[in-house]
């Protein structure tokens, strides 16, 4: 089937098979290999992406179901030459080990800044809680990390919430 | 994964239209999707529904109707269900993660299928998965499945969060398909096994749930609560969505109490609540609301942990829930 999705801001139009997912189609027909295929089951988040601006697991995404759809991927973060403030916060505060989760983490967190409302730690369900480190470990907890970088990717994410 | 055709539905009349023998509905895909790579969902034809303009939220009456496209994200960050259904936010939020939240739909999470082990594993036999082939779970690994209205065919739970608060609000599924609209009260959507485990709910094929109608929420304080292995992101042990009025007098004066991850369908505990309507609100009457429906648990040899589980979980929650 032929499907069209802007791509880090660009048109691509793909003929893929109904059986592809989101998270193949971009590693291994558009080359963005930035996107991690950790467990392909939605257990692992490293390949996180938003997709229309919302964070999504790309493996159990069907690419077919997406036509139409805006995507962007850890390759799309930056700015041109200029990383995405994330990205800045997670060097700066050294918030990876091997980095396979990294991609992943970093589209998650940008698509849970964005999310507002109460998490399931939120103590008043009717109240938009600041961004505590409890907060944010809760937010984030559909990417694990296997090195364990948690206490740093933390302290980054905070970072860049202030 | 085996081949199948796909296409995307304009509206519900056209979805059911699609419908033929083979064919699925596809929500967020979270579920299927994964069964599908699974081996365990073989469909010809996926009729997408999750574009569907069934995606708001609306007053409805005193309550309120929520689109069966709605992603569980949107519901649980909804100004009115925050606020009226507490409850059922806080339930949504227990489940998944940030990301599959995004992605799941209302539908989808009703119709999400059993966690049991066998029945994702198509090396095994499994009477859900595959009817007479036998059930491996009774004599195996069924620590975390059913300890009530389970059969000697099946003893699988349903893993849904959201579906035990829907059943506590006496939600309203409605449901429309070949034979036209109905609607179905909660928790009747899913059945208990019988020796028919291989259908979850009463829908027949074809039947598409095209909202969640939400009555007026029940006076009193309400609460979810969800035990679990680890924090966050892990299906529940055990699971309660509560509701509890108590009068100027001390008695209680309604209550509500279903139990998640206990059974085949979300479990609405009709004896305890029987028990509690008039009696002092105090520990004395939880715990004998809690022993009135655990009468009825019939643990097997490796879960019998979730009936003290399920005791202290009623006590606890009532106890936070009692002025
Ligand atoms: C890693 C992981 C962790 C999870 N943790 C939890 C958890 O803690 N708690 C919890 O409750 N859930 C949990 N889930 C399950 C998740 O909530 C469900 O997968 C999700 O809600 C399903 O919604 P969907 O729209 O993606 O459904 P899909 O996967 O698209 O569909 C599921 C089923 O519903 C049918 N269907 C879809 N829409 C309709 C409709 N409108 N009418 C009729 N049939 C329909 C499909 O045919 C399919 O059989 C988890 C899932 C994953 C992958
Ligand atoms: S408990 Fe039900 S789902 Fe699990 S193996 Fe037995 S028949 Fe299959
Ligand atoms: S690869 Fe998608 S969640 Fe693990
Ligand atoms: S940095 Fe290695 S998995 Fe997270």
């Amino acid at each position: 089937m032929e499907i069209t999705l802007r791509v880090n801001g660009s048109r691509r139009t793909v003929e893929v098979d109904p059986r592809v997912s989101l998270l193949d189609l971009l590693r291994e027909r558009l080359g963005l290999t930035g996107s991690k295929k950790g467990c392909d089951h939605g257990q692992c988040g490293a390949c996180t992406v938003l997709i229309d601006g919302r964070r999504a697991n790309a493996c159990l995404a069907l690419a077919v179901a997406q036509d139409g759809s805006d995507i962007t991927t850890v390759e799309g973060l930056a700015d041109g030459d200029r990383p995405h403030p994330l990205q800045a916060a997670f060097i700066e505060h050294d918030a990876f080990q091997c980095g396979y989760c990294t991609p992943g983490q970093l589209c998650s967190a940008a698509g849970m800044l964005a999310e507002g409302g109460p998490s399931a730690v939120t103590e008043d369900m009717a109240a938009d809680p600041a961004l505590t480190a409890e907060e944010i470990r809760e937010r984030m907890s559909g990417n694990l990390c296997r090195c364990g970088a948690y206490p740093n990717i933390v302290t980054a994410i905070a970072e860049v919430a202030r | 994964m085996r081949s199948f055709e796909y296409a995307r539905a304009g509206d519900p009349a056209d979805a059911v239209a699609r419908f033929r023998p083979g064919a699925m509905y596809l929500g967020g895909g979270t579920n299927l999707v994964d069964l599908m790579r699974l081996g365990v969902a073989e469909p010809e034809f996926l009729v997408d529904v999750s574009r569907l303009p069934l995606d708001r939220i609306e007053p409805d009456g005193d309550g309120l109707r929520v689109g069966a496209a709605v992603r569980n994200s949107d519901l649980g960050a909804h100004p009115l269900v925050r606020e009226r259904y507490p409850m059922l936010a806080r339930a949504v939020l227990a489940g998944a993660s940030g990301q599959i939240r995004n992605m799941a739909t209302v539908g989808g999470n009703l119709l999400q299928r059993t966690r049991c082990p066998y029945f994702q594993d198509v090396s095994k036999p499994c009477n859900k998965r595959q009817p007479g082939s036998g059930c491996p779970a009774i004599a195996g690994d069924h620590s975390n499945l059913a300890i009530f209205g389970h059969s000697s065919a099946c003893v699988a739970t349903h893993p849904s969060d959201m579906a035990v608060a829907l059943a506590a609000l006496d939600a309203r599924v409605h449901v429309t398909g070949p034979g036209g609209d109905r609607v179905i009260p909660m928790p009747g959507l899913h059945r208990l096994p019988g020796d028919e485990p291989e259908r979850d709910t009463v829908l027949a094929p074809g039947e598409l749930v095209t909202a969640v109608h939400l009555p007026a929420p029940p006076p009193g304080a309400s609460r979810y609560r969800k035990v679990r292995e680890r924090a966050s992101f892990a299906f529940a042990l055990v699971s309660i969505a509560a509701a509890l009025d108590v009068a100027e007098d001390g008695t209680v004066r309604d209550c509500r109490i279903a139990l998640g991850a206990v059974a085949h369908a979300p479990w609405r505990c009709e004896r305890a609540e029987r028990a509690l309507r008039g009696a002092p609100a105090g520990e004395e009457s939880f715990t004998r609301a809690a022993g009135a429906e655990l009468e009825q648990a019939r643990p097997l040899p490796r879960n019998a942990h979730k009936v003290p589980l399920v005791r202290n979980l009623i006590v606890l929650t009532l106890l936070e829930l009692a002025p």
